[in-house]
């Protein structure tokens, strides 16, 4: 019997069944369905994630205090103001590895314009925060060595902050607001950045010299971090490396003493995070590949059910010159034709199904050809593996008692 | 004499079930010719089913010899005797066993389906031929549920020829019939042996039994009699005497 007749008997024998058939196939499309939509889901939220970090400058250091604990207590703040301007000097003298470095000190405070006001943070930096960060200056400029020299009171807003205070879209350069009731000039704003990642709104903020922040805001004599640029994103280790040398021996930490601050880079954060959302797609993918295979034994209980149906067919093909493997491939192209059938809708279904969770989430899910064609090729194999142990029932059965089966 | 279709020696069928072994056949000796129209006899029991299954190569004998049109079938594996019954012998049963669903013709086409050797065409013409010939020309793309019990014989029959066997085996071909179809199952039956087909039926009932040329009665797995029929039936005089018949019709 070629394939072209089996092909068409297993269609006839579908259609004669066509409920149940398609009953048996919705364990397939569902489970299909949801190996397609949960990685589609999980790889685009991994993407759209990998995307506004790298937004963030993937050659990023930060450095912060080490809040150090001891048996899971925090021995409070005294060690938060272990970071110094002197460790930023330091560190842009002597790191051949970083090509910027700026220091962060953040207050927060209320901020007022005629009748409006906001709470937001100031963020006190040096003129090089904005290309580590990958901030854009939008309007005005920024400030200069002479304003950070002078502890100036200038300012550049970020978008959130010029909605609240002058609405939107509006050019406050020029203008004065106050921060927690000193004079600010506005010299600039900043562009759009959107949301981060993890739902932070990253425009709504102030940025300022670092030298006007900490004396004249934040009235501290440490600074809350260190941000620098490594001179590229392979070479971020290397300057993870040399910026804690440089942090320790300028700290006068001792051999055997652990660092009193933290140091990451983008890049490794990058990976962390991906790590995790990795995590997240193959839990994901492997839930819905259980019901994928809860629908292969779908498959082949009621592939058990047709071959015991028809056991007096079988008889009668066998009686008319149909040989065992005859009888196999018959089965074995009908389970498949199922699953694979099941798969094809699956995919489509799954696919809308994507499309449909894009619409309700911030990321758009990726359907990728990868997961397309594994889904494909473990329909076809569900359907060779769960038609097979029937097939063989079928094919082994003695003709006789095949043809006397009530 | 012609050619020898059937030959068998000292056949000896035993089932096992649990611990107690029936002696199904007890050493059969039979020799059926070419051209022969052989009607097998006897109680349930007897040990005649079980003769035909093994005529049939769907089964096996324990110990003995069975020769068909000459080849040795005890040696043969599962798919060589699949590939006999496929090309050497037509089948049909008493439950007519057509594929429910299928039309006539494609249930008559069945057979050379498993024939590699046979296109699509040839198939059809020679189903086609096989229907004409069992007068069901008008019939072929009808469903088995739209056809009487008699038709569906008829169809199975069809299916029994279209290979061009050397021999008919047919289990109680009548079985399910009432007495006017019968005669024309036999009447068929009759026709086509006329024309050269060989044919072995089982049947209890005597007067079925005697539109055969030659008659074996098997007893307790024993052959008890064989003889040729001396005043032999003919189903199209038999049919004549029925008086006018009440034509039944599914359609």
């Amino acid at each position: 019997m070629n394939y072209s007749n089996l092909f068409r008997i297993a269609v006839r024998a579908l259609f004669r069944n066509k409920m149940r058939a398609f009953l048996t196939m919705l364990g397939i499309i569902i489970g299909v369905a949801s190996v397609i939509a949960m990685l589609a889901i999980g790889e685009g939220s991994k993407a759209s994630i990998r995307e506004e970090m790298s937004g963030m400058g993937t050659n990023m250091v930060m450095i912060m205090p080490n809040f150090q604990r001891r048996g899971g207590v925090s021995l409070g703040t005294s060690n938060s103001n272990v970071l110094k301007l002197s460790d930023v000097t330091a560190l842009r003298n002597e790191a051949v590895t970083l090509t910027a470095v700026s220091p962060e000190i953040r207050a927060s405070g209320q901020v007022i314009y005629s009748n409006e006001n906001t709470q937001t943070t100031i963020y006190g930096v040096s003129e090089e925060y904005l290309p580590i960060k990958k901030l854009e200056v939008k309007a005005g400029r920024i400030f200069n060595s002479a304003e950070v020299r002078n502890m100036s009171k200038v300012c550049l807003l970020g978008q959130t902050v010029v909605e609240n205070l002058f609405g939107k879209g509006a050019d406050p350069v020029g203008l004065t607001i106050r921060i927690k009731n000193l004079p600010f000039l506005i010299i600039g704003t900043l562009e759009d950045k959107g949301e981060s990642g993890m739902g932070q709104d990253q425009d709504d903020l102030i940025i300022a010299p670092y030298s006007t922040v900490q004396r004249r805001l934040a009235a501290i004599d440490y600074i809350n971090g260190i941000y620098a640029s490594a001179v590229s994103e392979e070479k971020s280790a290397a300057a993870i490396a040399e910026a804690s040398e440089i942090l320790r021996r300028t700290h006068k930490l001792k051999e055997s003493a652990e660092n009193d601050f933290r140091i990451m880079s983008q890049s490794e954060l990058i990976e962390r995070v991906s790590s995790i959302t990795n995590i997240m797609t193959i839990l994901l993918g492997a839930i819905a590949g259980i019901s994928l295979l809860v629908g292969g034994i779908g498959i082949m209980n009621i592939m058990l059910v047709s071959v015991t149906e028809r056991t007096r067919e079988i008889g009668l093909r066998m009686s008319v010159g149909g040989r065992g493997r005859d009888i196999l491939k018959q089965f074995l192209v009908e389970s498949m034709l199922l699953s694979i059938l099941g798969g094809l809708l699956g995919i489509i279904f799954g696919y809308l199904i994507a499309k449909l969770a894009g619409s309700l989430m911030d990321s758009e899910p990726l359907v990728k050809t990868q997961s397309v064609v594994l889904a494909f090729i473990v329909c076809f194999i569900i359907g060779v593996f769960f038609g097979w142990y029937p097939a063989r029932k079928a094919a082994n059965l003695n003709p006789i008692d095949a043809l006397r089966y009530e | 004499m012609n050619n020898i279709v059937i030959e068998t020696n000292n056949l000896r069928k035993d089932y096992h079930i649990g611990e107690v072994t029936v002696h199904a056949l007890r050493g059969v000796d039979m020799k059926i010719h070419e051209g022969e129209f052989v009607a097998i006899m006897g109680a349930s029991g007897s040990g005649k089913s079980t003769m035909l299954n093994i005529l049939g190569c769907l089964d096996k004998p324990s110990v003995g010899s069975y020769c068909l049109d000459g080849v040795d079938v005890n040696t043969m594996n599962r798919d060589e005797t699949a590939r006999l019954r496929n090309r050497k012998l037509g089948f049909v049963f008493q439950s007519y066993n057509l594929l429910a669903r299928t039309t006539a013709l494609e249930n008559v086409e069945l057979p050379l389906f498993y024939n590699g050797k046979i296109k699509a065409r040839e198939r059809k013409e020679r189903a086609v031929k096989a229907l004409e010939d069992v007068g069901l020309a008008d019939r072929m793309h009808h469903m088995p549920n739209q056809l009487s019990g008699g038709q569906q014989q008829r169809v199975a029959i069809a299916r029994s020829l279209v290979n061009d066997p050397v021999l008919i085996l047919a289990d109680e071909p009548t079985g399910n019939l009432d007495t006017r179809t019968s005669f024309g199952i036999m009447e068929l039956f009759q026709e086509l042996n006329s024309k050269g087909r060989t044919i072995v039926y089982v049947t209890h009932e005597p007067d079925i039994a005697r539109f055969a040329t030659r008659n074996v009665i098997f007893r307790d797995g024993k052959i008890q009699k064989e003889s040729q029929v001396a005043d032999r039936y003919f189903a199209t005089e038999m049919l004549k005497n029925l008086g006018p018949e009440i034509e039944e019709d599914f359609d």
